[in-house]
């Protein structure tokens, strides 16, 4: 017990921060929560956790331990996952259907930047870059990550290259997902399920298991109940955005990105049902819509430091993994479910041109949807589609005379006090107006 | 050499270029003034086959931006885009084109009709993007067609493949909802005959383009890749399945053939034969080419040939009996063939490097263009695994001066040429012991 204690210790406070606001006190109840967790050995629908020490924790505990989880480059629950003989599945930003890899028995993991220095993959890139793509290989190159394959997307002209990049390092598949760029067209669902099915082959051959249409049924469901609980957690965002910091919120989503659907599930179920109890309560600060989170993720310390002063109702974060606005329901043929769904029923982004879906149009239903004050627009430094879509967003917000506030981020940035001056402006400008 | 160029034949297609360009932009101006509207293209999979039924004026806004570049009225159209939000860092061609449109569709090479449609692929997204400007401050009808791209180097399928019958059933039907979509737009019917009428110009332009780019793999070459190359480029696409154009392809053929056969070269001592890969420097457009020609090099090749062509590099014939099924077909593997050489252009030199007798290879990232420029360090370096090609990496932009630094430029230029013939010096004298 001695050993897994300094092995859990090891594993859960080797990241490179740990937080000043930490209470000591906290540390030592949460590793003899691990503890016990371990000696159990927790077993969820046949899975054993990635993560442990969150079964049984206080909402604190669990929030803090996932807060080191995701600032770990070292991605331990995928390395908890690997460990245990499974395959992973790297898909980069913005939307990927998870379900085919997970039904194949992959972990799905989104990979979307994480906080260390490019060292080996910058000589992979020129300049005038966003930094995602860079530690997104990063990670890959420095063996922090081992993946069975990889799958990018043209969301972007810099993402479109990620396959042949990868390709050109990497001997495992490296493919692109062609999602349909006109949705509007007849046959674009389709086109999207052909292409399902044609990547759902390439996962089967890799993991040698057959994608079948009970497992994929299974997997739908299970994604299913996860989107559930994170649109659980927005309401929660948005009726009583006290109850949990904007920065908490965003790293239990982020984490469904990084280990296995069922036990997030778990995870966010126990988590929902703590915050009801949560002590807190309302504070003066105006409630804000945040935009341009769709890719490149802003720090930790970023959403920290909105948090201070607004209540982030409503956010494009990590939009992918919220993709799909609703149950996605299966009569037969999931690879099809999911196509329709894709096109029908789902949400915005600047990567995705819709004619049923204009983006200016969408960021206003937001708003209004979320009861927000004011919209906070950012984007990822070097990301075009995010640049140019804040052009139409400042023009739409001027024209029905919505308080906003324009910023860029880099997901490495480490100083945040003239934002934070900047912000607390913004929101006195609007209190007192 | 006085005698070659007193010959009618010398340079006769770049004379001939600049008639057609010239008249290409009257003939826009006299369309504005009539208060036409006009079909906003892009090279890569423009599909003027299917407008030209239509009558409509047909725009290339990256043609009509890079021409601001190269007359150096460039500058204060982007500063004009920035003024009213774009971003530094986004593609120069939207915004000095946003600058025109703002101005009424002053250009300085006369008036451009307004966007009455947008025709794109999703072969860049900044496509994509752009259309959303006019959509926004036109209500410009935005037509997207989706050609799915290569998954992985290698997988490309063919006509009769499965996958590739999937595929063309999709463009197929996205061209069918085009037809539809310009019948709405301009009251007219589309006109079978018309098409194959237009069909048969881009038959003939493609075969002679092929050809004439053969020829430079003797040496010497008959045309400099980077800058005759590019105003051949331009009527390639300007002037795309009409009479003119078959006419202007076959004249040039007819000039090249006759270099070709007399061994007259495009420059008097070709010293050094190089391909480039990425997007020329517009804003120094000559200036940069004699940076190397100074030192005898020319370019003998460059990948912008290849996917700034609309595909008309590989010489594919339309089947007249057949006219839209083929058309679907042959824009799949043209989009998909532009969309490859941007992404792996290394295979390009792989194929190309004996036949041309390619002695060094520049690469020239750009700010504006992540699509071509984003993969081309990993590039060069798994060029430099493969070869021991001499390579150039040197970055800067295709229509923004303040990322053009010509000083440093020339030293890194002047340094690859000592290498290459320091190179060739060795070798000669290990051949001579």
């Amino acid at each position: 017990m001695f050993v897994q204690l300094q092995n859990r210790i090891a594993i859960f406070t080797s990241g490179k921060h740990v937080r000043e606001q930490i209470n000591p006190s906290c540390i030592h109840v949460r590793s003899m929560a691990v503890a016990d967790a371990r000696l159990v050995q927790p077993i969820n629908n046949g899975i054993e956790d990635t993560l442990l020490g969150w079964r049984g924790a206080s909402l604190n505990e669990l929030l803090w331990l996932a807060r080191e989880t995701l600032e770990n480059p070292e991605w331990p629950t995928v390395k908890a996952w690997r460990n245990k003989g499974g395959k992973v599945l790297g898909h980069f930003q913005v939307y990927f259907p998870e379900e085919l890899a997970h039904a194949a028995g992959m972990l799905p993991l989104k990979m979307c930047g994480a906080p260390v220095e490019p060292r080996l993959s910058d000589s992979r890139f020129g300049s005038y870059l966003c930094s995602i793509m860079k530690t997104s290989l990063e990670q890959a190159l420095s063996g922090r990550v081992e993946l069975e394959m990889f799958v990018t997307h043209p969301i972007c002209d810099a993402a479109r290259n990620l396959g042949a990049i990868w390709g050109r390092n990497f001997d495992y598949p490296c493919q692109i997902l062609y999602l349909p760029q006109n949705p509007n067209s007849s046959y674009s669902k389709q086109y999207l399920m052909e292409e399902y099915q044609r990547l759902g082959e390439i996962i089967q051959d890799v993991t040698g298991n057959e994608i079948t249409e009970d497992a994929l049924a299974k997997s739908i469901s299970v994604f299913n109940e996860n989107r559930r609980l994170l649109r659980q957690l927005y309401a929660v965002k948005k009726e009583t955005p006290w109850k949990i910091t904007a920065d908490e919120a965003y790293t239990l989503v982020h984490l469904a990105g990084m280990m296995p659907r069922e036990e997030h599930n778990e995870m966010m179920t126990q988590v929902l049902g703590q915050l009801d109890e949560r002590p807190t309560r309302k504070q003066d600060r105006i409630r804000v819509v945040f935009e341009g989170g769709f890719c490149e993720q802003p720090p930790l310390d970023l959403i920290r430091t909105i948090g201070q002063s607004c209540y982030i109702v409503d956010d494009d974060l990590l939009i992918g993994l919220r993709w799909i606005l609703d149950d996605v329901v299966v009569d037969g043929n999931g690879m099809e479910a999911l196509a329709n769904v894709y096109i029908d029923n789902s949400s915005y982004s600047p990567v995705q041109h819709d004619n049923n879906k204009p983006k200016e149009k969408m960021l206003l239903e937001r708003y209004h949807a979320a009861g927000a004050e004011a919209v906070i627009i950012t984007a990822a430094k070097m990301c075009e589609p995010g640049l140019e879509e804040q052009v139409t967003y400042i023009q739409t917000l001027e024209e029905e005379d919505i308080p906003f506030f324009i910023s860029e981020f880099e997901e490495n940035m480490t100083t945040f006090s003239h934002l934070e001056i900047q912000l607390e402006t913004f929101v006195e400008n609007i209190l007192f107006d | 050499m006085d005698s070659v160029k007193d010959n009618e034949l010398w340079r006769r297609g770049n004379r001939e270029g600049s008639a057609l360009f010239r008249k290409w932009f009257d003939d826009l101006d006299a369309a504005a003034d009539a208060g036409e509207v006009g079909a906003y293209v892009f090279v890569m999979g423009s599909l003027t086959e299917i407008l030209n039924t239509f009558d409509l004026p047909i725009i290339f806004p990256e043609i009509t931006s890079l021409n601001t570049a190269i007359r150096h009225d460039a500058a204060d159209l982007l500063n004009e885009a920035e003024d009213h939000g774009y971003s530094p860092d986004i593609c120069g061609y939207v915004k000095a084109d946003y600058a025109v449109q703002n101005r009424g569709g002053q250009h300085p090479m006369g008036k451009l009709p307004k966007p009455g449609l947008a025709l794109l692929t999703n072969a860049c997204n900044t496509y994509l993007k752009w259309g959303e400007i006019w959509e926004r401050m036109f209500e410009t009808p935005l037509f997207t067609i989706d050609v799915p791209g290569t998954r992985q180097k290698g997988t490309q399928t063919w006509p009769g493949d499965e996958q590739f019958e999937r595929e063309k059933r999709y463009v197929r039907v996205q061209i069918d909802e085009l037809i539809n979509t310009c019948e709405e737009i301009t009251g007219e019917k589309f006109d079978m005959d018309k098409l194959r009428e237009t069909l048969t110009y881009s038959n003939r332009m493609s075969a002679a383009w092929k050809q004439i780019l053969q020829f430079n793999k003797a040496s010497p070459a008959v045309f400099n890749a980077l800058t005759d190359g590019t105003a051949y480029l331009g009527v390639n696409n300007i002037m795309r399945g009409t009479k003119e154009g078959a006419e202007y392809f076959e004249r040039l053929l007819e000039e090249k053939k006759w270099m070709h056969d007399n061994g007259i070269g495009i420059v008097e001592e070709e010293k050094h034969r190089l391909a480039f890969i990425g997007v020329p420097c517009y804003p120094i457009f000559r200036e940069f080419n004699n940076l190397f020609s100074d030192w005898g090099g020319v370019f003998v090749t460059s990948t912008y040939l290849w996917f700034a062509s609309g595909g008309n590099n590989l010489g594919f014939q339309y089947d007249l009996d057949n006219p839209l099924d083929s058309l679907a077909e042959v824009t799949l593997i043209h989009v998909r063939d532009a969309m490859d050489s941007m992404f792996h252009p290394e295979q390009i030199i792989f194929d190309n490097m004996d036949d041309y007798g390619i002695e060094g290879v520049v690469y020239h990232p750009i700010k504006s263009c992540r699509t071509s420029s984003t993969g081309l360090a990993d590039n060069r370096r798994a060029l430099m695994e493969a070869t021991d090609l001499p390579s150039l990496f040197i970055e800067s932009d295709m229509m923004d001066k303040r990322v053009v630094s010509i000083a440093p430029m020339k030293n890194r230029i002047d340094a690859f040429f000592e290498g290459i013939e320091m190179r060739k010096a060795a070798r000669l004298q290990g051949a001579l012991q």
